[in-house]
């Protein structure tokens, strides 16, 4: 899933103070689960903003709704007449949400309610890790499932640096070295060894670092002739 | 012979070795670094200009390992993958061999969050292991690392690091084979002040025969007071000091004297280990004391070769 927070409400204020009406919208999938950007977060920041707005002498209105997810066409399409009737939307969705409405809905003025921040999964109640970059070239059957390029804050290949102590990234004891996770999991599994090849350097071009990347499945595409 | 630079030299010919390190200002003016390079030009054999150490911006280590080579001084440039993708570390390196500098260090380098920059993008394009292995086959092979030949060719000794005081402990020894095959020929330790922890692994690199295939040096920072022993102990990354030896410093009167005889010590201690080739004298912030360190060790004058 995607993990995002909301920005700050003095952030959040001063982007949308120009506009008279005010449509907070709500994303109910990922950012539900990460409790940033659900129905729920997009009343309660609405509640925010009016008090903030109203201390500040801003007329007009700030209304609340929700969907259940920004990034599709079909969803935003059930609402499209709704969403005119506003002179904005704060999009309570990810990055690919307040895109995905402003690509398909190009006359929308749409700002960000929330910063995205990863790919991953929830941990506890209130805790949500980074599991995946989407590097586009996976190498978990190299690692025991433990991704090195997410998890190790130098995304090396090759074992853990110099820099792994107590099983502790260096950059400080609240984060697990990646590498001495691996490192523990070949080890329960006898594949000690599989760390002696030397990894060649990765191929980053599948990464966004081959630039802007889209997907394309010519079997499953719809001829349009 | 590899190269032919004097540290190599001095390795293949079974001297104990002494190399020291220098850092490059925040500024563009080197004559400070250039002072403690002649201080200690006749106590070491090379001296490491480290790469923006600690993610702190500084004078480039080639510029300086440049000015360094016209000083009749002999440079190991240290090479970091954390602020340069492998395009632009393939250009640096022909262009400190362009610039005279045959020894290179490879290693990943400290995580920006240490240094002034702390909002940098770090590149980390490659890992140590890949640059030693893309650096031995672009000598080796002539062969860049995206596989096109190089025109002419270039001659450098590697050398990489090691932290034996890291975790895994295990791994420390796989890692420094690792890096042997990878193309190190040379190995610099983190500072030892754990020397049973040092043994320990020397232990290990003797039961695998490694010491034959690597020489090895021995890192040593003269501890200039209780505050700076804390201080490593606590904030520096890959870094232990055993609690006996803040004692040891807290206790004695005159903690810089003592400080240099822990180091000294420990180079006395290091000499009487198989397998260890020299030592990697890191006296930070205190590059003056380099000359006295190396004579009370009894490692001068230094020997001498063609």
């Amino acid at each position: 899933m995607i993990i995002a927070e909301r920005k700050p409400l003095e952030e959040i204020a001063a982007m949308v103070a120009p506009f008279k009406r005010v449509l907070v919208l709500g994303c109910n999938t990922c950012v539900a689960v990460c409790m940033a950007g659900g129905q729920k977060e997009a009343e309660e920041t609405a509640a925010l903003l009016r008090i903030h707005r109203k201390k500040a002498n801003i007329d007009g209105v700030v209304e609340v709704f929700s969907i259940e997810r920004q990034c599709e066409f079909e969803m935003i399409d059930e609402v499209v007449d709704k969403l005119k009737g506003y002179d904005v939307i704060l999009s309570m969705a990810c990055g690919v949400g307040v895109q995905t409405m402003i690509e398909h809905i190009p006359s929308l003025r749409v700002m960000p309610g929330l910063n995205t921040t990863s790919m991953g999964y929830p941990l506890e109640q209130g805790v949500w890790v980074e599991r995946c970059l989407g590097c586009g070239n996976c190498v978990l059957h190299l690692t025991m499932g433990i991704c090195p390029i997410s998890r190790c804050a130098k995304s090396i290949l090759n074992g853990p640096c110099g820099g792994s102590a107590e099983g502790k990234c260096e950059l400080g004891k609240d984060v697990d070295c990646a590498w001495h996770l691996i490192h523990e999991r070949l080890k329960a599994f006898d594949r000690l060894s599989d760390l002696d090849e030397i990894q060649p350097p990765k191929d980053w071009s599948t990464s966004h670092h081959g630039g802007n990347r889209t997907t394309v499945r010519e079997d499953v595409k719809i001829d349009r002739g | 012979m590899i190269a032919g630079s004097k540290l190599e030299r001095m390795l293949e010919a079974g001297h104990f070795v002494v190399t020291g390190e220098l850092g490059p200002p925040k500024g563009a003016d080197i004559t400070g670094m250039k002072h403690h390079a002649e201080g200690m030009k006749n106590h070491v054999e090379a001296c490491n200009i480290t790469d923006n150490q600690t993610a702190i911006v500084r004078t480039s280590s080639i510029a300086c390992g440049a000015a360094l080579v016209q000083m009749g001084i002999e440079p190991i440039i240290q090479i970091v993958t954390r602020d340069r993708n492998r395009i632009c570390i393939q250009s640096d390196v022909l262009g400190a061999q362009a610039l005279g500098i045959k020894n290179i260090l490879c290693i990943a380098g400290d995580h920006m969050k240490f240094g002034n920059e702390p909002g940098s993008k770090g590149v980390y394009d490659i890992d140590s292991i890949q640059l030693l292995k893309g650096l031995k086959d672009l000598r080796d092979e002539k062969k860049f690392m995206g596989g096109e030949e190089l025109d002419g060719e270039v001659s450098y000794y590697l050398g990489a690091v090691e932290n034996p005081f890291a975790d895994p402990f295990e791994f420390r020894v796989d890692r420094l084979e690792k890096k042997i095959r990878a193309g190190a020929s040379f190995i610099q330790t983190q500072c030892i002040f754990d020397l049973d922890r040092f043994e320990k692994w020397m232990e290990m690199v003797r039961e695998r025969g490694l010491h034959k295939k690597i020489k090895i040096l021995g890192g040593i920072t003269p501890i200039k007071s209780l505050g700076a022993a804390r201080y490593m102990k606590n904030n520096v990354s890959g870094i232990t000091i055993p609690d006996e030896l803040i004692d040891r410093l807290k206790n004695a009167e005159d903690k810089k004297e003592e400080g240099l005889k822990i180091a000294i010590e420990t180079i006395e201690r290091l000499k009487e280990i198989e397998g260890v080739a020299g030592v990697h004298v890191m006296a930070i912030a205190w590059e003056e004391k380099v000359p006295e360190i190396v004579e009370r060790a009894g490692l001068y004058p230094r020997p001498k070769i063609d």
